[in-house]
């Protein structure tokens, strides 16, 4: 199967204006933002975005109509060149490339869309659409490099982009803190990530290396199995800190602090399926590790389970979307680490169109209670704002794998290929699915269902959100029902179409093929619709029909409560294990080899040479005839010496 | 030029310098300096330097020196009775003096050139200002432009230093 | 031609630079402490000039021509510096200006 497909890869010159249409609108909005006005700097913004849009459509289109397997390829200049070492600055787009380019840019566009109805009335406006620009640029970068380094100036640069725009309202210590919280946990993912590279470029082999991943593939057989386990799983740990899974999820619920739109486009629905795409991007090279995959596909499933039983108790309305986004992505890791790459990027897909739906909306709510994030004070909410209610509603079903719409199809796809790889995992990702049914409708009728719960101050100035706001709202739930259709199952009308537009990308990954039988398949599916119902059942049942039911369980299962309500103490123990040794120990080294031996030493010998100087300095008369006196003397010792000597 | 012509000569430089050097007023000072830059002109002449005379008169004596006097009376420098350095750096500075000058003598006297019979006849053309030229246009030409970028940084350093300061 | 040996104008132009170096050890009049540089600087030339003609080399007559430029050279810089001292602290005393000091 891997020869019959063409690897053809056809050289185009336009692939640079992709990342270079928003870093444009960085530089403009950076150099001109104050000067230009709100209005101008709102055009431009979204206005590059959407032109790397159109570019990215159109590499789209070029593939399509190219035989499968073909690329599209541009190297621009060598960037590193080193002894065996010759690394380009190049892009390449193929399959999976394409179908990223256009998520990116085509709900990156509407987020900032979006942003521009959401952000009006802030006074650093010309700042966030210029790091919210810098971003789409740094992610555009990273799903179009032709190689792992390239990759990684990408994957920084949308972790610094993130740090950014968390710390945004940087005023509140909070926030700035949660920015840096995201920075440091990323940091460690990072590290894991620039090991595996390096290792890996070790363990090439000799010849040049350009690290591209063609070049990967054709050496990676030649690795030992032992190297390539470790290889990969360095890459994961760096897929864990980037896409929070675990143990280096926390940092992504705190995440929140940053405005709305950028929980939508950076943590949800593009930077943190960074390390999805990675391990998709790198498949040939997992498909070596069979125990790479399975830690993968184990660390998504216990993410999965574990997020969406935080995602239970929250009642802040974006913490729980956070925690759904954390279990979600354990979907993807879990579709990925069982080998099914297509589904676990066609998740990654529609899960980019619903949750940023979701995250919009919640930015709509927040927006429309101006800045109330706790559900606790929300309610009843459907009748002030209906197109977000109604938008929010799609997102919810569909995020919730009710069937017709995306995530119905995307989530199955994954949890069938789990159950053929272990139903120990099918069965974790079944009962994460059933709580996410559970807390996305706990979510909504909390919100938009029953009594209206603000004060009366708040529930006087509730109002619909703006046309700029809405319009994206739309599109996105549009796209949240129409996105699972490109990928049916495979006994329905033309098939899962997605699978086949991306099979030449992971074609060594699919060498034991399996095709399920039809029963077997409908009847993962009717389970998981069984435990979507069933949660959407119960949510119904404690939040709207008995309100008063969810109180007492807590009462009686107070211990479990407070476990769960504390998201199980996770950051309390990494205060308690790391955070607070590496403090007493950065105290330590501060006080007393900072300040007590390197000062020590540089003080000293300054005073040292100050104490000589004022001993010295009296030499220093200042007095001109001295001076003459000893260059005269200088002058007769100079001739004695050559009297004596020559004598 | 035989050695009476000489020891007369050099006495009178002598005392000349000696005037610079001790003479209590600026001016008289300056005016020993100018008599014995003119003494030195004639013993350029006596060792057939011409040319070298020529400039020591108009450049040394004329240019230079008018210039000292100038300043002289621009600041209307008068005897000052604190003139004199103290009596310790007198006698030190003395003293270095004096060993300089036995220190050269000795030098002089072991190289023996002091006791050669006089200097001999010139070659045909050493007096010539023509050979001079010829000299510094060739050999020391670079050294020569170098010379003439000095003068202009001189000349605007001095304009510089000497205007007033604008406020 | 002369009957005189190279020694004597050595010496005599040892004596000179002694003579100007110790004038600008003793004084404390800037300008004169400047006119025995100026004394000294000729001793040099003295002794080039001697030296070319005991060598029958005009290369120490050249040298004297580039002496006599820096020479003035140097005074009309000097005494323009000493012009703008004077200016600011109203005085020539070398022994006042010891702003080196420290």
């Amino acid at each position: 199967m891997h020869e019959a497909i063409t690897h053809t890869a056809v050289a185009v010159s336009y692939l640079w204006l992709i990342p270079a249409l928003p870093a444009l609108g960085v530089l403009v909005n950076l150099s001109l933002g104050a000067l230009l006005g709100k209005g101008a700097v709102g055009f431009i913004a979204p206005g590059t975005v959407a032109g790397g849009f159109g570019v990215a459509l159109y590499c789209l289109v070029q593939i399509l109509q190219l035989p499968p397997g073909s690329a599209l390829e541009q190297t621009l200049w060598p960037w590193i060149s080193a002894g065996n070492l010759q690394v380009d600055i190049a892009f390449r787009v193929d399959a999976l490339s394409a179908v990223m380019i256009c998520v990116v840019t085509g709900v990156g566009f509407l987020i900032h869309i979006y942003s521009v109805g959401y952000m009006h009335d802030d006074p650093s406006y010309a700042r966030y659409f210029i790091y919210l620009n810098l971003f789409t640029c740094a992610m555009l970068i990273l799903v179009l490099a032709d190689n792992l380094p390239l990759l990684f100036v990408g994957w920084e640069g949308v972790g610094l982009c993130s740090y950014l725009l968390i710390g945004f309202w940087f005023d509140k210590e909070a926030n700035a803190s949660a920015g840096k919280k995201a920075f440091v946990v990323n940091r460690v993912g990072d590290a894991g990530f620039l090991l595996g590279t390096f290792l890996l470029f070790w363990s090439l082999g000799v010849g040049t290396h350009s690290l591209s991943f063609q070049d990967i593939a054709a050496h990676a057989k030649s690795i030992p199995l032992d190297t390539v386990t470790l290889i990969t799983l360095l890459l994961f740990v760096g897929a864990t800190g980037k896409s929070a899974q675990l143990p280096l999820y926390v940092w992504l619920p705190d995440a929140m602090a940053g405005p709305t739109p950028v929980s939508a486009l950076i943590h949800a629905a593009t930077m943190v399926t960074a390390g999805v795409y990675m391990i998709a991007r790198l498949n040939f090279l997992f498909v070596l590790a069979p125990a790479t995959l399975t830690v993968v596909a184990t660390i998504g499933a216990l993410t999965a389970l574990f997020a969406a039983s935080i995602g239970l108790m929250q009642n802040d309305i974006k913490k729980v979307l956070a925690y759904s986004t954390v279990s979600q992505l354990g979907y993807m890791f879990l579709g990925v680490g069982v080998g099914a790459f297509s589904a676990g990027v066609f998740h990654l897909m529609t899960h980019a169109f619903f949750k940023g739906l979701l995250f919009l909306g919640s930015g709509s709510v927040i927006h429309g209670m101006h800045g109330e994030q706790d559900m606790r004070r929300m309610g009843g909410l459907r009748t002030y704002m209906p197109t977000t209610y109604r938008t929010f509603l799609i997102g919810t079903l569909a995020i919730a794998g009710v069937p017709g719409l995306a995530g119905f199809f995307s989530k199955d796809l994954i949890l069938a290929h789990a159950f053929s790889s272990s139903p120990v995992l099918w069965l974790v990702g079944l009962c994460a699915a059933g709580m996410t049914a559970f807390y996305m409708f706990r979510l909504v009728f909390m919100t938009f269902w029953g009594e209206c719960r603000a004060d009366e101050h708040t529930k006087h100035h509730i109002h619909e959100s703006p046309a700029t706001m809405t319009v994206p709202l739309v599109l996105l739930a549009v796209l949240s029902i129409v996105g699972g259709y490109v990928g049916l199952p495979e006994m329905w009308a033309w098939g899962n179409r997605f699978d086949a537009f991306l099979a030449p990308v992971f074609a060594a990954a699919q060498g034991g093929e399996h095709h399920m039988e039809m029963g077997l398949e409908y009847a993962l599916m009717a389970a998981s619709v069984g435990v979507a119902v069933g949660g959407i059942a119960l949510a119904y049942v404690l939040y709207v029909a008995r309100p008063e039911l969810p109180g007492q369980i807590a009462d009686q299962a107070a211990g479990a409560y407070d476990l769960i309500s504390n998201k199980y103490y996770v950051d309390e123990l990494y205060d308690a294990v790391l955070v607070q040794p590496a403090l007493k120990l950065s105290n330590l080294l501060w006080r007393v080899v900072d300040v007590g031996i390197v000062d020590g030493i540089v003080n000293g010998s300054a005073r040292v040479v100050g104490a000589s100087s004022s001993f010295w300095r009296r030499w220093q008369t200042g007095n001109v005839e001295h001076y003459a006196v000893s260059m005269l003397f200088g002058a007769v010792l100079i001739l004695v010496f050559f009297a004596w000597h020559s004598s | 030029m035989n050695t009476g012509v000489f020891v007369l000569l050099a006495t009178l430089l002598v005392v000349a310098a000696l005037g610079v050097v001790l003479a209590r007023s600026p001016i008289r000072s300056a005016l020993s300096l100018v008599v014995a830059l003119f003494f030195l002109a004639v013993f350029f002449l006596l060792l057939d330097a011409q040319l070298i005379a020529a400039l020591q008169v108009i450049v040394y004596a004329g240019a230079i020196m008018v210039l000292f006097l100038f300043v002289i009376m621009l600041l209307n420098l008068q005897e000052h009775p604190a003139e004199m350095a103290r009596a310790g750096l007198r006698f030190l500075a003395g003293t270095l003096a004096s060993l300089f000058l036995l220190a050269t003598i000795y030098f002089t006297n072991r190289s023996g050139i002091s006791n050669a019979q006089g200097m001999g006849a010139i070659p045909d053309g050493f007096d010539s200002t023509a050979q001079i030229a010829e000299r510094l246009f060739t050999q020391h030409l670079f050294a020569f432009e170098l010379t003439s970028l000095l003068l202009l940084v001189a000349i605007i350093s001095a304009v510089v230093l000497a205007k007033k300061k604008l406020a | 031609m002369t009957a005189v040996p190279i020694g004597w104008f050595l010496i005599l132009g040892s004596l000179l630079f002694s003579i100007g170096a110790l004038g600008v050890l003793i004084r404390r009049n800037v300008i004169i402490i400047f006119m025995s540089i100026e004394l000294m600087l000729n001793a040099v030339n003295f002794v080039f000039v001697a030296f070319a003609r005991q060598l029958h080399s005009l290369d120490g007559q050249v040298m004297v021509f580039f002496v006599m430029t820096v020479a003035a050279a140097e005074a009309a810089v000097g005494l323009a510096i000493i012009i703008s001292v004077f200016r600011n602290r109203e005085t020539v005393n070398a022994d006042e200006f010891n702003l080196l000091r420290w």
